[in-house]
């Protein structure tokens, strides 16, 4: 028998077919939004405990009202201000035992940042939106100081030109090549020296 | 009368089409890898606020999904305030602690203590409604949290 070739398969539709299912997709598709600001809520205290005194001038008081008013430190205040002015209070080290503090050390702010509270409260009827963007300033300045901590003691300990959210982000990374356990210490170190205490009231 | 129509043949190819299909499948595969099809329909309306100290939720760990929002096209009838929905239908707050019991019951037993609870609130919900189911996380223990953001300038979140 006489070989006769195979009929060529028209493909003109295929791109038609193809069109079909992507535009299915471009539909059904929601590109998935899986970040957010991890936050920690305190346990429920039931022992009997008397809490520890705080000093007045420790306390960084943030008030979110129900008209997303922003009073700090008893001083209306632009949420644009807010993470220079947590950075200020954070960084003050008005006692002298913070030798890595920069800030203007002034005896009626905060003494370190280990003693350093922030407290925000906010009402019933606070937007969540300007909640968040209370949280992320707050959580902003904390991250400014321990970028700028990272940068300090990074290279004596071999981690060259890298802040706290890239150490925090390699140490997590699997193809990241390095001592990761020497990297975890660094970045205990810094989360031990600049702790984020932020205390939360709703009214 | 010729003379013309033989100049207007010799112009312009035809455009070769024969790649088309190629393009559109690679833009298809992206899709079908991008896409993550929704569990359950969402009930109420989901608009995220915005912020720019975000970290990536880590998905090998697992993650309980909260929806705050006021109800959505539709389901008018549920009322005109921010409400809870777990899974695919509306709850009260009480039902949050047993909602992350039943979570922590499908998890393997040595990821519980890693359960992130991760809060998608719609952003013109209020604080109270937050604030109370915070406080139900905290009655069962369940002190991971996220708030689920997009990425932006936070401030743009405040008119």
């Amino acid at each position: 028998m006489a070989k006769r070739a195979a009929p060529e398969v028209n493909a003109g539709s295929m791109a038609d077919i193809a069109f079909l299912l992507l535009i299915f997709f471009l539909v059904t598709t929601t590109i998935p939004k899986d970040s957010g600001i991890n936050r920690k809520l305190p346990p429920i205290d039931d022992s009997e405990v008397e809490p520890p005194i705080i000093k007045q001038k420790n306390i960084f008081t943030v008030l979110l009202n129900k008209n997303d008013q922003l009073l700090v430190e008893d001083e209306n205040m632009k949420i644009k201000d807010l993470r220079q002015a947590a950075v200020e209070f954070l960084d003050n080290g008005g006692d002298g035992s913070c030798t890595y503090c920069k800030g203007a050390k002034d005896p009626a702010s905060s003494d370190n940042p280990d003693k350093a509270i922030i407290s925000l409260k906010n009402s019933r009827e606070t937007s969540y939106a300007a909640y968040i963007a209370v949280q992320n300033e707050l959580v902003a300045a904390y991250n400014i100081l321990r970028n700028r901590r990272a940068l300090e003691i990074g290279p004596q300990k071999g981690f060259r030109d890298m802040n706290f959210i890239e150490m925090q982000n390699n140490h997590k990374d699997v193809r990241w090549i390095g001592n990761k356990e020497k990297l975890k210490e660094v970045i205990d170190q810094i989360k031990l020296e600049i702790p984020q205490k932020l205390s939360e009231v709703v009214e | 009368m010729s003379k013309f129509k033989k100049k207007k043949d010799g112009g312009l190819a035809p455009i070769n089409t024969a790649s088309l299909p190629d393009i559109v499948f690679m833009l298809l595969f992206f899709f079908m890898v991008a896409t993550e099809m929704r569990p359950d329909t969402l009930m109420v309306q989901n608009k995220l606020p915005v912020a720019d100290q975000i970290e990536k939720l880590e998905k090998k760990y697992p993650i309980s999904y909260i929806h705050i929002g006021k109800p959505s096209v539709g389901y008018e009838k549920y009322g005109s305030v921010a409400r809870i929905q777990l899974n695919d239908k509306f709850a009260d707050v009480s039902e949050v602690g047993n909602f992350i019991g039943a979570e922590r019951l499908a998890e393997r037993e040595e990821l519980v203590p890693y359960l992130t609870v991760s809060l998608k609130v719609d952003k013109e919900a209020n604080m109270g409604i937050v604030g109370d189911v915070k406080q139900e996380l905290r009655k069962v223990n369940a002190l991971k949290i996220n708030y689920m953001t997009g990425s932006g300038d936070a401030l743009n979140n405040i008119k």
